[in-house]
């Protein structure tokens, strides 16, 4: 099959970018959209002219590297899943492809397709530790989870911090990947001991990073790989505004 | 932190502050609609319920003050939260898809600002009462003989222009519209939408939403279609007569003795 690509080009992050296209010819259908950039990027690099920069690395959908808008969706058609995962079959020979980078004041481009998205590292650092026993395993059944409960946390600990959530809001709002991050040890009670504090530290880094407000449109959810459920920026919201009412209440050491 | 910063300036706060004057701002309106529906009783009903929100004095003038204020806080940070959206992404896409947003929650800022145009006309209109002239704003008496604004019929007259009316039609539709996704947004701005019942809300606010407007539209279109009419004479023109089948609601003796002179035209 083939197919046209309109690529965002930007040499790196002071430039100014552009839109080049790009035929592509013989292509498998079961090559991933990442195969296919591969292909073009051979011929790219054989003609002489700069690669097409992507991020990406394992490849199977799990460590959150590659994005991509594609035609309009961060990536690509498909539900659920990755750029990597996407295969060229989700398209119709000839079709003509818009390939943008993720694009929210909070991830600025670096370089054509590459966003630095290192706000997610620093909000997940202000989350910090929780308070585990190090050492040996604990015993089994020491401390029981409902199943209901850990099905749950398991749910938001699917994210796997792509910034999908945030490509796809209107308002490039980070609430989906926070509430996730938050949400997967507020759950538990193994987050307990520190669940006020954490949620706190991290929608004040989150509000500093340059990210917009949610506004409960819930694209976040629907172009999230990982499927992520709005329901826990619902969990964020009731949990911050708990901790906000017990911070202002509670009594201060002398 | 103190709560003036968290409920201004952090970005849950601000939407926590938008759900609950929204909220506010939302009982409002009903409590608005329901007493505004006395128009299909006796004319008196309506004009002594606006008589007596008058007469509370003080008390009216707090609550004003407290609605102005809930109102204020709901624009101002819409606003902001408008801009610091727009500034999250400096750079928009080429191309973009919607996925499930609605379009009622596309389309807030729209229909929000519409209804601020409005509410300013609103008041202007039936509270300021500069609008019209003098004659739009007629003053009647009530049966046990209190002279009140004739709340009825200034309604009915108001609507009785078809470009007025179409205005509130259309500025009570696009408030529906806001309320539809407003009244799902404030539970999820404030944690309490869950999967256990959020279908459940979507359904129910659909169902507020529609009743809301219709209120609204029947009062509209009752007044421009005839259906609920002027019954003071004074705006009338003439005075009740026992056979007189204008409206047949007032009987003549009330009316004739609280009006000068009507007595003589009633022989």
């Amino acid at each position: 099959m083939k197919v046209t690509l309109r690529v965002w080009r930007q040499k790196d992050g002071n430039s100014e970018g552009n839109f080049e296209e790009y035929q592509t010819e013989g292509l498998n259908p079961n090559m991933s959209f990442l195969e296919m950039l591969d292909v073009v990027n051979e011929d790219l690099t054989l003609k002489g002219e700069d690669p097409i920069a992507f991020a990406h690395d394992c490849r199977e959908g799990i460590c959150g590297t590659c994005s991509c808008m594609i035609d309009g969706k961060p990536h690509g058609p498909e539900n659920g899943i990755t750029t990597c995962q996407t295969y060229m079959r989700s398209f119709k020979d000839g079709d003509l492809i818009t390939v943008e980078p993720f694009r929210a004041s909070g991830f600025p481009v670096q370089k054509d397709l590459i966003t630095d998205r290192s706000a997610f590292d620093t909000i997940m650092q202000s989350g910090g530790f929780i308070t585990a026993r190090a050492g040996s395993c604990e015993d089994a059944n020491a401390l029981p989870i409902g199943k209901e409960v850990a099905d749950l946390a398991m749910d938001a600990a699917a994210c796997i911090g792509c910034g999908a959530c945030v490509a796809a809001c209107k308002n490039s709002s980070a609430m989906l990947f926070v509430s996730a991050k938050a949400g997967q040890l507020n759950l538990l009670p193994q987050g307990q001991p520190e669940k006020d504090k954490r949620v706190l530290n991290m929608v004040a880094t989150m509000d500093e990073a340059g990210f917009g407000n949610c506004t409960n449109q819930y694209e976040c959810s629907a172009a999230c790989p990982k499927l992520i459920s709005e329901e826990f920026i619902s969990k964020l919201n009731r949990d911050y505004v708990s901790a906000s009412v017990k911070k202002l209440f509670k009594a201060k050491s002398l | 932190m103190n709560i003036i910063h968290v409920l201004f300036r952090s970005s849950i706060g601000k939407k926590v502050t938008m759900a609950v004057s929204g909220f506010i701002l939302f009982g409002f309106v009903v409590g608005h609609l329901s007493g505004n529906l006395q128009i299909f009783a006796h004319p008196d009903k309506i004009n002594a319920y606006a008589h007596f929100l008058e007469s509370l004095g003080p008390a009216l003038w707090v609550i004003r003050l407290f609605l102005l204020v809930t109102l204020v806080v709901h624009v101002w940070l819409a606003a902001q939260l408008t801009i610091e959206n727009k500034r999250a992404r400096q750079k928009n896409y080429e191309k973009q898809v919607t996925l499930r947003a609605t379009m009622a929650s596309r389309y807030m800022r729209v229909s929000g600002v519409i209804v601020f145009v409005f509410i300013i006309y609103h008041l202007l209109h039936f509270t300021v009462r500069v609008t019209h002239g003098a004659e739009a704003y007629p003053t009647t008496i009530l049966a046990d003989g209190t002279p009140v604004r004739d709340v009825h019929s200034m309604m009915v007259l108001g609507f009785q222009n078809p470009v007025i009316a179409i205005f509130y039609l259309l500025s009570v539709g696009l408030l529906s519209w806001h309320l539809a996704h407003g009244l799902v947004s404030m539970f999820q701005s404030l944690g309490l939408r869950t999967r256990t019942w959020s279908r459940f809300l979507e359904r129910v606010t659909i169902v507020v939403c529609v009743l809301y407007f219709l209120g609204n539209a029947l009062i509209v279109v009752a007044a421009m279609s005839g259906k609920v009419r002027i019954q003071n004479p004074s705006v009338l023109g003439f005075a009740c007569r026992t056979d007189c089948e204008v409206c047949g609601a007032r009987t003549a003796d009330a009316t004739a003795e609280t009006l000068d002179g009507s007595k003589e035209s009633q022989s």
